[in-house]
């Protein structure tokens, strides 16, 4: 299949496998980084997946583009490594209209009841495609088609740390407290960011995660927990 | 001992350890390396010195090597005082600073040099003017812990040492030293040339996302920087950019120098603190040399691009490490404006028992 390689300046340059947000076109990034992760060609710098294209990102002063790429190509032709399996994680979700605002809302828009809403967004098991936006900002898909909507028209400007969103064919949980755009239906009360624990970053691209609906009584259980340092996510791993 | 003892007693150490005592903060001084690299992938920008050659010239004053984290400084430096036997501290950029001796008047102190202050000096860092950001360094660096292999601070996030946040009042920066380096204090024999003349770009990785016309108009027209420019990026001001359908492509990764345009045509050059993934077609990329140039524009200030291929833009950085490379191998003994720096030169007898004034290392007897 044909991959395009696009310049970004002279310190890094994309590997597109594709214009569309799938699995399949999203796994030949993973293995490419991956491959590139295990053997990286002097004057890597570093590599970042995202949903259909890898950017290889190089240091110009100790090597060059075509070499880099030629390296580039050389692990696109050798053998199919598939990407480690990713971890698989259980996060609870409380989908209360109080942690999220949007939720009654948003099912009134699409002709459900909010407790139907939270029952399908709690259904599959998502797959994290990318990190991006912010530190641990995971973008996991597929959403069930009946929830698909576009993004809201006026982002907030104040979406509050741990809101679980939905926007197009993905849903999200914000690390952090920032503007975003996307519809708030719920809230995780474990951070998926803490720069207090040795891996900052809960998430990783190629991970999968499923949503437990917990009730308000569980959420504010583990939000006390998390704040006086008691909770181990580790515990959110489910077994392989 | 008691518990409250050892406590006091750790307070006692943590007040003798050497540092430089934030007297007052100054609008906007945030500790910066060179960048939180190997972390994209989880969300996690680079950050880093907006002007890595103003970062990587005052270490090289300060006998650092050009990794190691300094002050980065917008607008109005911080007052800081010396708790500190001595240190020695450069700036490069255009940094006002006064020293404050207790007993002596205040003295303007140049940036491009080093300086040697001793305990109790006060250290008043003015206003940048004529770019957006100065650095300053301390030798032997900060003794702070890096995050994620780094001492860069992502304010946005709180990601980096103090919290990642600015300077505050009262903050202890704890020095990596407790003397300054022996030998004199050194200088910088001009300020650095950051060169002239349009941005350099290397178009793509969407460039067929534009217009022929936009593609021909970015590289022509003039832009200004507009008032929404902070460490993530400038909104430049000047002719739209259209785009052939839309502005949106599926998010990819970002790097700083990135030109990306959203829909309404008007393009944002990414600096340091950018996403690492963004959802608009970029037309262009800075190339790497101009960087510097870049991180240090203002408001108000006026830019235009020209192109280069890949492989020019890498010949032009490689030129430009052998300049810096050149510059820092001709920082010299420093002498002050109409004589020979007799401190210095003293202190250095005291020390060396011998100095070459005019080339510095030589076995010339003075003393």
């Amino acid at each position: 299949m044909d991959v395009r390689f696009t310049s970004a300046g002279d310190t890094a340059f994309n590997v597109e496998f594709g214009e569309a947000i799938d699995r399949a076109t999203n796994a030949r990034v993973m293995a490419l980084h991956a491959r590139l992760k295990a053997d990286p060609p002097p004057g890597l710098v570093e590599t970042v997946p995202t949903f259909r294209s890898l950017l290889v990102v190089y240091d110009p002063v100790a090597t060059g583009r075509r070499e880099v790429q030629a390296a580039v190509e050389a692990a696109l032709a050798g053998s199919t490594a598939v990407p480690a399996a990713g971890r698989s994680w259980r996060l609870p979700v409380c989908y209360d209209p109080e942690l999220g605002p949007d939720l009654a809302g948003l099912a009134g828009a699409l002709g459900l009841a909010a407790e139907r809403l939270a029952a399908l967004h709690g259904a599959p098991e998502y797959f994290v495609y990318m990190l991006g936006f912010m530190p641990g900002f995971g973008y996991m898909g597929d959403l069930p088609a009946e929830l698909e909507r576009p993004r809201r028209r006026e982002p907030r400007l104040r979406v509050p740390a741990g809101s679980v969103a939905i926007a197009g064919r993905l849903t999200t949980v914000y690390p952090w407290e920032s503007p975003g755009g996307w519809h708030l239906i719920g809230r995780c009360p474990v951070p998926l960011y803490d720069g207090g624990r040795p891996e900052p970053v809960l998430l990783a691209a190629g991970d999968r995660v499923r949503f437990e609906a917990v009730d308000r009584a569980a959420f504010d259980r583990i939000a006390g927990e998390v704040a006086e340092g008691r909770f181990d996510p580790a515990g959110l791993r489910a077994a392989p | 001992m008691t518990v409250a003892a050892d406590a006091d007693a750790a307070a006692a150490n943590a007040d003798a350890r050497p540092c430089l005592t934030v007297v007052r903060p100054g609008l906007f001084a945030t500790i910066q390396d060179l960048g939180r690299f190997g972390y994209q992938e989880l969300g996690m920008p680079v950050a880093g010195a907006l002007d890595p050659l103003a970062l990587r010239l005052a270490n090289a004053l300060a006998g650092n090597p050009p990794g190691t984290a300094g002050l980065e400084i917008a607008l109005l430096g911080p007052v800081l005082r010396v708790d500190a036997g001595s240190v020695r501290v450069a700036a490069a950029g255009p940094l006002a600073m006064t020293l404050e001796r207790p007993g002596q008047a205040p003295e303007v102190l140049a940036p491009h040099r080093s300086h040697t202050l001793r305990r109790g000096d006060l250290l008043r860092l003015g206003a940048v003017e004529g770019a957006a950001v100065a650095c300053l360094a301390v030798a032997g660096g900060f003794a702070l812990e890096p995050v994620l292999g780094s001492l860069s601070t992502y304010v946005r996030a709180g990601v980096g040492p103090l919290g990642g946040r600015p300077l505050a009042d009262g903050d202890r920066l704890p020095l990596g030293r407790g003397e300054a380096p022996a030998g004199p204090d050194v200088e910088l024999p001009q300020p650095p040339d950051y060169g002239t003349g349009p941005l350099r770009v290397v178009l793509g990785p969407q460039e067929d996302r534009f217009t022929e016309a936009a593609v021909a108009t970015f590289l022509s027209a003039p832009y200004r920087v507009g008032k929404e420019a902070d460490r993530m990026g400038l909104r430049l001001e000047g002719p739209a950019l259209e785009h052939r359908g839309t502005a949106d492509i599926p998010s990819d990764g970002l790097v700083t120098g990135s030109v990306q345009v959203p829909g309404s045509g008007q393009p944002i050059l990414l600096l340091n603190d950018h996403q690492t993934a963004g959802g608009y077609a970029k037309i262009a990329t800075v190339i790497s040399a101009d960087l510097p140039r870049a991180g240090r524009l203002r408001p108000g200030d006026a830019l235009s691009f020209r192109a280069v291929a890949v492989e020019e833009a890498e010949a032009i950085r490689r030129r430009q490490e052998q300049a810096i490379a050149a510059w820092i191998q001709a920082i010299r003994p420093a002498r002050p404006a109409g004589g020979i720096d007799l401190e210095a030169l003293y202190a250095e007898n005291l020390i060396s028992g011998t100095v070459d004034i005019v080339n510095g290392g030589s076995d010339l007897p003075l003393a």
